[in-house]
């Protein structure tokens, strides 16, 4: 960790800067101030307004009020090229490069020396060699990128990010696909740059990472500042608190929802997983949910909580590990094999992997039960209307017309189609990854209603949710995930307290 | 509210409506030319006539567009039909030709049933190289687009085939019932497919995963045996339309059987109203498809063009009816309706 923390003019001095899309105040009178020669973490939950931030930064998005002053001058960025020119430079998340062209078109692209109006690949390759050198990377200009590891690929992104005059430069979730070893690759590469006094902008959802190598942060939260603060003298727990948003005086006051009957442990788990992870997803991780049983998995994003359930409901293949389902062991190579187990999967990304957009309710809610029958043994159309009608009754789906397509509906709406899916399944074991998200607050309250009924009818839920004030309301018990390892698990009673659970997040279940 | 709209309006919304508009269209302008045109007439207790010679030939079309309408609902392309006729064609007419028998009923139906087992399999091959390899479709049905003529020609040893088959000759040929073989053959295997499609489950799976793979693969759909089965089945009818091509020759031309027939098979999916993008298809619409081709083939060679012209023509009425049915188009088309008559649109907006 760093403890000088550099002063000086700002090199970046964003004011007050708003932002507005149609119905939704992206950014809220935010400031940011980056000075050179220091590492600036951005944090704050998904939907903060982090990536709004950084596309008004980079000229992708144009601001609706408020001032950006780069390197003293004031500027109106109306394209990332002009940001670029004025020495900002990003590098985004999914490394944009171009895997079959060598690293070092992929350095110099779009500013390759020219002679005669031709491309000088001589010099090309030189001074990619240059560039490469001064982040002490020892790889051969001409070698093709896709021969080279995602983290040399990274590297070689800031390369050419450094390619133009760069006086800040933008890492927005950087690690998000590195291991540890590359991750201190790139670290080092960071606080070289550092002391050459580029100003960085660090995005990630990893916080042992922001505390390694940030010297200042800024937390937004809900498009809104919280505050600028220097990262050794903000403790974990306080960050975590500030980005999700609820003091730690109100969290205390919090009234406590009455607790259900506890699901009887007296019985075998219906689920059992035994070590199962997956290399790079998740590490190995013990996990049983008993019939009847809310399991909550609390951790911020990105903290593996989605790719546990993947694992468990067999939409990805575990590498080790064994599952017990019922007592037996199972193999859920496929989602089909977990939904023949009767474990059904709701996946938080609602319109990539939940909804089929051109098919009507009707056919959306029987998808399910019909793939399970296979397609020879049509569902009989009075069972399918018996079914819709009962779905679309019991979960109040509006609009309640079956031959609507799914793509015209609201988020809540679509999201009561997809429950109504798995539903019919008659599951034993229902995974529901952010059921809540984005949807207004009467469907989210229906939801959280439903789950609880399920449970109380000896269903087993695994549920998963940002708001942990959520987790804590519904869950029997809480498994608390942090950086890609499960770290805790607690008893929910009485006692327990959104606090406590927000302390395992910052401490990762050891002692603080 | 659909049921306020007048009729004409609703017709002019049907997705098919332009592209039985293009296909009225086309006959009319063939009936101005030669009035005798829509005339059918029974001889020796056979149908003749312009029109059953046009279902006639365009029952082969039928066929391969039947099989492509399924691959692509599934977000894929069969650029090997073609080869496939041809392979088909080939194999059938080689093995009558080195029959003792050409002319028994037995030798016949062998041959046909190893032209349309070997299609299969190379449907099989097909479909393995994109469902299990993950290959793209076009690169995948590429290798045998380009390979299979090459097969065909190993198979005829170069020559055109020819044979002498009473029983084959019936398959492009003959009458059953007074109408043309072909076009009960492909009048059966359309309603197979409409039945197995739209009374199983199998079409809507089909489109599930058409729409979205992943969210069908999360739902437990078995999205792999459906694409496998697709390519095994479009090559099926490809083979089948192999027959039928070489029957009505009695030649097998490794060459030139079923040349370009892909392309004309897409165009039919795609004035069908089934979008290259996967997800819903139309069986209906592709037969109005093959309809519209194969009457604008005719119309061209009627008025005396050139045969070699017809792709033009072909062009221009695909992009006609393209046109018609992008939703953009439409939108403009409503756009400047609605700044005309403000009141009346909102009626077309709200059948939409």
């Amino acid at each position: 960790m760093t403890t000088a923390v550099p002063d000086g003019r700002p090199v970046v001095e964003m004011t007050g800067i708003s932002i507005e899309f149609p119905g939704v105040k992206a950014l809220d009178g935010v400031d940011l101030t980056l000075r050179p020669g220091e590492v600036h973490a951005l944090m704050g939950e998904n939907g903060a307004g982090k990536s709004t931030l950084i596309k008004a930064l980079t000229g992708v998005y144009s601001i609706d009020s408020g001032r950006i002053v780069v390197d003293g001058a004031e500027h109106t960025f109306s394209g990332p090229g002009e940001a670029q020119a004025a020495g900002v430079s990003p590098v985004y998340q999914e490394v944009n490069l171009c895997e079959n062209l060598s690293v070092a078109e992929n350095i110099m692209l779009g500013h390759e020396p020219r002679r005669l109006g031709a491309i000088d690949w001589r010099t090309t390759r030189r001074r990619a060699g240059e560039m490469l050198a001064r982040l002490n990377l020892d790889i051969d200009p001409a070698s093709s990128l896709a021969a080279h590891s995602l983290a040399v690929q990274q590297l070689v992104a800031i390369c050419r990010a450094l390619v133009v005059e760069c006086k800040v430069l933008i890492l927005d979730e950087p690690t998000s696909s590195l291991d540890a070893d590359e991750v201190a690759q790139l670290f080092a590469v960071v606080r070289r740059l550092r002391d050459e006094g580029v100003a960085i902008l660090f995005v990630s959802h990893f916080l042992e990472q922001v505390y390694e190598i940030s010297d200042r942060m800024t937390v937004l939260r809900n498009g809104k500042l919280v505050g600028e603060y220097v990262t050794a003298e903000l403790p974990r727990l306080e960050l975590v608190s500030k980005m999700i948003g609820t003091s730690l005086e109100v969290l205390e006051e919090l009234e406590e929802a009455p607790k259900r009957s506890v699901a009887d442990r007296e019985a075998t788990p219906f689920v059992q997983a035994l070590g199962v992870g997956r290399k790079g997803s998740v590490q190995p991780f013990d996990l049983d949910v008993y019939p009847g049983e809310v399991v909550g998995l609390a951790g911020l994003l990105g903290s593996g909580r989605t790719e546990l359930a993947r694992l468990l409901a067999g939409a990805d293949r575990a590498d080790s590990g064994q599952v017990r389902v019922g007592g037996a062991p199972a193999r859920l190579r496929t989602p089909r094999s977990a939904m023949q187990h009767k474990i059904a999967f709701s996946s938080e990304h609602r319109k990539a992997e939940g909804i089929v957009g051109d098919l009507t309710i009707r056919e959306n809610i029987v998808l399910g039960l019909q793939a399970e029958r296979g397609w020879a043994r049509r569902l009989p159309k009075k069972q399918v209307d018996e079914i819709v009608e009962t779905y679309i009754k019991a979960l109040a789906i509006r609009p309640g017309n079956p031959d609507a397509l799914i793509k015209n509906l609201s988020g809540g709406n679509q999201q009561k189609v997809l429950l109504a899916r798995w539903l019919a399944t008659a599951p034993k074991l229902l995974i529901l990854d952010e059921p809540t998200r984005g949807i207004d607050v009467g469907a989210k309250a229906e939801i959280q209603k439903l789950v609880a009924q399920l449970s109380g009818e000896g269903m087993s839920v695994v549920f998963i949710s940002a708001e942990l004030e959520e987790v804590l309301r519904l869950s029997h018990r809480i498994a608390v995930m942090r950086d890609r390892v499960k770290v805790a698990e607690i008893t929910n009673d009485e006692d327990v307290t959104v606090e406590d659970v927000v302390e395992l997040i910052a401490s990762g279940g050891q002692e603080s | 509210m659909s049921t306020t709209a007048p009729a004409w309006q609703r017709a002019v919304q049907h997705r098919l409506f332009w592209p039985i508009v293009a296909l009225v269209l086309l006959l009319a302008v063939n009936t101005i030319n030669r009035p005798s045109f829509l005339s059918i007439r029974l001889q020796d207790g056979h149908l003749f006539g312009s029109l059953v010679n046009l279902l006639k030939n365009g029952a082969p079309l039928l066929l391969v567009a039947l099989g492509m309408t399924l691959v692509i609902a599934t977000r894929g392309i069969d650029l090997s039909v073609g080869a496939v006729v041809a392979i088909s064609g080939a194999v059938a007419l080689s093995f009558i030709a080195s029959s003792p028998s050409p002319d028994s009923l037995t030798t016949v139906l062998v041959a046909a049933g190893i032209a349309l087992a070997l299609s299969f399999v190379l449907g099989v091959w097909n479909g393995f190289l994109v469902s299990v390899l993950g290959i793209q479709p076009i690169i995948a049905t590429l290798v045998l687009m380009t390979a299979g003529r090459g097969v065909a020609m190993l198979i005829t040893g170069g020559q055109i085939t020819t044979v002498n088959s009473a029983p084959f000759k019936a398959i492009g040929s003959g009458f059953w019932l007074g109408v043309p073989v072909a076009v009960v053959l492909a009048g059966v295997v359309f309603a197979a497919v409409a039945l197995l499609t739209r009374r199983t489950a199998l079409g809507m799976l089909i489109e599930s995963v058409g729409i979205n793979p992943e969210a069908s693969r999360l739902a437990g759909v078995k999205s792999r045996s459906i694409i496998w089965t697709v390519y095994a089945v479009c090559a099926l009818f490809a083979g089948l339309a192999g027959l039928m091509i070489s029957s009505s020759t009695m030649a097998a031309d490794a060459n030139n059987a079923g040349l370009f027939i892909e392309l004309d098979a897409i165009l039919a999916v795609v004035i069908g109203g089934t979008s290259l993008a996967g997800g819903k298809f139309s069986l209906s619409g592709t037969l109005v498809g093959v309809l519209i081709i194969q009457t604008l083939t005719l119309t061209v060679t009627m008025l005396g063009i050139s045969p070699s012209v017809t792709p033009l023509f072909k062009a221009i009425v695909v992009i006609a009816v393209c046109l018609a049915q992008s939703p953009k188009v439409r939108d403009l088309v409503a756009a400047r309706r609605r700044r005309a008559a403000p009141t009346s649109a909102a009626a077309a907006e709200v059948s939409a």
